[in-house]
């Protein structure tokens, strides 16, 4: 269950949290609310796995480098690859698609040259055919969410 | 005013990436870790978010938990002098929540626009592609449809040099 300051978080702050030293604190001024309470809210969310933390989301680009890759895994061993490629800090998103490229992930490192680096490690240990993908032109990259809440 | 070293900065984002301290003053707390000063954080975190570096500051929303299930790469293999100007165009509509251009493999993938929609449901989300089709003119065009089935991970990415 969700409650109603959980959505208002959701509804208000997935941009502009105050950079303030007490951003939690005017949040919760501007809520009605006490801080504790604005504090616990996003624990208990990512508890819930709703969100998965607060704080910045970089510009993959400016802040280092990033590539989306695809490989075609047998579908029987689909599992077993996805664990390995997770296993690495520079994968940050890691999906199933429904294609002959099966396993899409994104990797970000502070530079090409360690971007690489993951890269031929993956391809040398699953030998599988991999799509390497990085961005050339971003016209719209703005991922937060309008929340219709429905109970 | 307190500048912070490349150093201190490439240390301020490794301490961030993960999210920001949820303690009442979280830039003092991470100011007491990295024996720096808040009033320094902050400026860098203003810099930052002026630059466009950091794009924004916030709750970070998994999108599969708050009722977006239905996830669609669109994928389309539009010619190279006409790409810029329709990815310009699709990024204005609603149903399209990222919007990018990325090489061709040939022969194995011929696309080079991507789009992701994210909705409720299947249906919904095939519905709004079909709409774009007629919207755009795009009847004639190679595309895909990937929809995602699993996720395996999904966290923030890490910029942090690794030694």
């Amino acid at each position: 269950m969700m409650t109603t300051l959980a959505r208002q978080l959701l509804d208000l702050y997935q941009r502009g949290l105050p950079l303030s030293p007490t951003p939690y604190a005017d949040m919760a001024e501007e809520l009605g609310v006490s801080e504790t309470d604005v504090i616990a809210t996003p624990r208990q969310l990512r508890e819930q796995k709703v969100i998965t933390r607060v704080g910045p989301v970089f510009d993959h680009h400016k802040a280092g480098a990033s590539t989306l890759v695809a490989m075609a895994v047998p579908p029987e061993r689909l599992t077993g690859i996805a664990d390995y490629i997770n296993q690495f800090d520079a994968v940050n998103h890691n999906y199933a698609r429904e294609h002959d490229f099966n396993l899409w992930f994104v990797v970000t490192a502070a530079d090409q040259a360690q971007l690489n680096a993951v890269l031929d490690t993956i391809r040398q240990e699953c030998g599988m055919p991999m799509l390497n993908l990085p961005m050339e032109q971003a016209y719209h990259i703005d991922l937060s969410f309008k929340l219709a809440w429905q109970d | 005013m307190s500048h912070l070293t490349q150093q201190q900065q490439e240390a301020l984002k490794a301490a961030i990436q993960d999210g920001l301290p949820l303690t009442s003053q979280p830039y003092a707390t991470l100011a007491n870790a990295l024996n720096l000063s808040e009033p320094a954080i902050i400026k860098q975190m203003n810099a930052w978010l002026k630059e466009g570096y950091i794009k924004r500051l916030g709750l970070v929303v998994r999108h599969h938990a708050v009722g977006y299930r239905a996830n669609a790469m669109v994928v389309w293999n539009i010619p190279d002098q006409q790409v810029d100007t329709l990815g310009e165009q699709l990024r204005n509509h609603p149903a399209i929540t990222l919007c990018y251009r990325r090489p061709r493999r040939l022969p194995d993938w011929p696309y080079n626009l991507f789009c992701m929609i994210h909705g409720k449901d299947r249906a919904l989300v095939l519905q709004q592609i079909e709409q774009i089709i007629q919207q755009f003119r795009l009847q004639d065009v190679n595309h895909a449809v990937l929809f995602s089935n699993r996720q395996f991970k999904q966290t923030g990415g890490r910029y942090a040099r690794v030694s």
